[in-house]
């Protein structure tokens, strides 16, 4: 327990998402990774071993754990991301645990979005299963910088190292296609901890790390894009008092780049140039800003600013656009149809968008491209074209996950319909997908 | 001990600290309320979640005024302790406080006193709430809640949607992407909103340590006279009355949440200091909720059936 009084300031946060269903050992992986850093309590565990108890299991069933709802419990199905925590000295961490089977896709989406790694497990009896595979894909689409790939059950195939490679060069082969340049392959067995927590015993084949010193140790702040300036104004901050009179703080995160007092800026889309005069939080000026950091940045002249701008460096700046290609998740019942009107929301600003064609509709399984296809259900993925009323300052989602994301919304019904990402900003370029799905045409047979 | 440490302190591993990340996050969610919503409110109980609440709404808009109010809905059971905190606390930031109270709701006939010995009033909050809410027409208002507390909140939104009843849907909630929050609704309805959705016991314990915030004291050790009911030591007064068997105690406790006293229980501690609070918390192996909350061990799903109502 000494271990956790490390100095706060000393700790940073990681977030990573898990995807599968209760019979590939998610459950169990995750209820170990809590229980052993004391990320579960006693009162929930007892909790959950009366419930367990009182349907006649035999053992624990650490579902129950994730499984929050009453309509969850009742139909013991997982319908919702559910959001876990737990901490070591080194970091804490957030886990965004999705289901594996209903509404796969989009909670898988909605979990990877904010993720700096994804764990995909597959089950060692079996090899990579389409549901891992689809997991894989999500994280590649959604940018997660890295992947642990947890083989796990090695205790069912007698702890063969001849398995573990065999699976491991599989899925090597079939995610060198994927645009992730970090993942980890890890050997484990979730019910018996092996390489979770503790080194197995059973497995000194195995020179790598444990998954949980992976997940303390896995470097994350190069992830970090401090190159780009973007700060997307979120509030204007006006006292209007006689100390503060004419104080007029752009409020705002910084989503990428590094911020520094006395830079050149441009605030776009009006294309006005100044200089920042002061960086500041409430704890005081700051000499430079870097993303995450929520802060209120002062202009050296008094240029027409206000929520939804962006404030960036005069030689790199976003494409200032109408009209863009983007991969859309589509999360609701409702379809999307080529011709039809949402709002869409962009970093801080919002506006309307219609959809002007759907080029394609992606098989999230085989990766079959369906050119023909006009309409997008719930749990697809397609690419479409569209028109926004106001203009947006995009970079592609590849570079930037900030600038290169929006959410699609219902006008009738305000519901979140639609998750995006930019492929093309007007400038050209070919997606993740249109890659994988050419190299998916020429190998038809490839399973 | 620790050296002070200002939140935009690097980690070890060259990023933000994790402090230093949730406070920008909680920031970022206070800012965006404040610029899509035409009336919100902050809810502050004086307990020190709704604390940190206040302490981000001075980072999100400083040197500014808080562009809402703040109010405490008031079950007029409340620790006499709290509510000087809380009066104090208004003061300091010099910002509008509305009190919501129960009592009034009683009198006026919209909710009755719950039957039986010691009544609590835990329940009876959804309405005056939901009452201030429709009378002030707030339409947004932020809450302390924090997914690690309870399994129902683990699922919820930062953004969470509410109709014209009030009510949580869990089983439609609005998919919530990157830091892209729909805060779109129609005239009646109202979002909540949980800036501090992120943050666990210890995260909020070693921000109050780090900012040195000042917390009631009764989350410090001290005497106090108690009494065992449901499991729970809950303290003598106004509102509570020991029966025949339950005998009461002088114990040296402390209290990890504070609400209505007929429901809150408090744990026996030593922890004097924050230090002390911080190692105790670290070394806890009860949740916060499960070891001082009556109102959660009525059912599996207590806390779910309460928000679906409307409730924090």
């Amino acid at each position: 327990m000494d271990t956790m009084m490390r100095a706060p300031g000393q700790m940073d946060m990681l977030r990573f998402s898990t995807a599968g269903s209760v019979d590939d050992g998610k459950s169990t992986l995750i209820g170990r990774l809590l229980y052993d850093s004391k990320g579960i309590f006693e009162d929930q565990l007892a909790a959950i071993e009366q419930t367990s108890r009182r349907r006649g299991n035999t053992t624990v069933d650490l579902a129950l754990l994730t499984d929050g709802l009453r309509a969850e419990r009742e139909q013991g199905i997982t319908i919702d991301v559910a959001y876990r925590y737990f901490a070591t000295p080194r970091r804490k961490f957030i886990i965004a645990d999705t289901p594996g089977h209903i509404q796969y896709t989009r909670n898988m989406v909605t979990g990877a979005s904010t993720a700096d790694l994804a764990v995909v497990l597959i089950d060692a009896r079996q090899g990579s299963l389409e549901q891992s595979r689809r997991h894989a894909f999500i994280a590649a689409l959604l940018g997660i910088p890295h992947i642990v790939v947890a083989i796990n059950k090695m205790d069912l195939v007698d702890w063969s190292e001849d398995v573990f490679e065999r699976i491991t060069s599989e899925f090597a082969a079939w995610s060198a296609k994927l645009d992730v340049h970090d993942i980890t392959f890890i050997p484990i067995s979730a019910l018996h901890g092996d390489n979770v927590v503790q080194h197995s015993t059973n497995m000194r084949w195995y020179g790598g790390p444990t998954l949980l010193y992976h997940l303390e140790h896995v470097h994350i702040a190069s992830d970090k894009n401090l190159i780009d300036n973007r700060f997307p104004v979120q509030y204007v901050i006006r006292p209007q008092t006689d100390e503060f009179h004419d104080y007029r703080g752009y409020a705002g995160e910084v989503a990428t780049g590094t911020f520094r007092k006395g830079d050149d800026v441009v605030v776009l889309p009006s294309g006005h140039q100044t200089r920042i005069s002061r960086i500041s939080t409430f704890d005081g000026e700051v000499e430079e800003a870097i993303p995450p950091m929520s802060v209120s940045i002062e202009l050296e002249d008094d240029i027409d600013t206000s929520r939804g701008d962006m404030i960036c460096r005069p030689h790199n700046q976003p494409a200032v656009t109408q009209e863009f290609d983007a991969m859309v998740c589509w999360m609701n019942d409702r379809q999307l149809e080529e011709g039809k009107r949402y709002f869409i929301k962009h970093t801080t600003r919002t506006g309307r968008a219609m959809i002007d064609e759907l080029r394609y509709r992606i098989d999230v399984n085989t990766l079959h491209r369906d050119e023909a296809a006009t309409s997008l259900g719930l749990n697809e993925i397609g690419r479409v074209h569209l028109r926004t009323s106001t203009p947006l300052m995009v970079d592609e989602y590849r570079l930037n996950r900030a600038t290169g994301s929006f959410i699609l919304i219902d006008e009738a019904t305000n519901d979140t319909v639609g998750a995006g990402m930019i492929v093309d900003p007007g400038t050209g370029g070919a997606s993740l997908v249109d890659e994988l799905a050419d190299d998916r045409s020429e190998e038809p047979a490839a399973a | 001990m620790t050296p002070p440490q200002t939140s935009t302190e690097r980690s070890v591993h060259g990023g933000l600290s994790h402090l230093a990340a949730l406070e920008a996050e909680s920031i970022f969610i206070m800012r965006e309320v404040a610029a899509e919503f035409e009336r919100p409110v902050v809810l502050f109980s004086g307990g020190k979640d709704s604390i940190i609440l206040l302490r981000i709404a001075e980072k999100a808009f400083r040197p500014q005024r808080f562009p809402f109010p703040i109010m405490h809905v008031d079950t007029g059971h409340n620790f006499p302790e709290v509510l000087a905190f809380r009066d104090r606390r208004v003061q300091e930031l010099d910002e509008r406080l509305i009190v919501a109270s129960v009592q009034e709701s009683i009198d006026k006939g919209r909710v009755q006193e719950e039957p039986g010995w010691d009544p609590m009033r835990n329940r009876l909050q959804t309405t005056t709430l939901l009452d201030a809410i429709a009378e002030h027409q707030f339409d947004a208002v932020f809450g302390g809640g924090r997914r690690d507390e309870e399994k129902a909140r683990a699922k919820e939104r930062i953004f969470s949607f509410r109709d014209e009843f009030g009510q949580w849907e869990p089983r439609s909630q609005r998919p919530e992407l990157w830091n892209l929050y729909n805060g779109r609704i129609r005239k009646g309805q109202h979002m909540r909103v949980f800036p501090i959705s992120n943050w666990t016991e210890m995260d909020v314990w070693q921000y109050i340590q780090q900012e040195g915030l000042e917390v009631p004291e009764i989350y410090f050790a001290h005497e106090r006279d108690v009494f065992k009911r449901n499991g729970m030591w809950l303290s003598t007064g106004p509102f509570l009355h020991p029966r025949e068997n339950e005998p009461i105690t002088k114990k040296t406790v402390r209290y990890r949440t504070v609400g209505d006293m007929t429901c809150t229980g408090a744990v026996e501690s030593d922890a004097a200091t924050l230090d002390a609070i911080v190692m105790e918390t670290a070394a806890a192996r009860i949740t916060e909720r499960g070891a001082t909350r009556a109102d959660d061990g009525f059912s599996e799903t207590a806390m779910e059936d309460r928000k679906r109502e409307g409730y924090f």
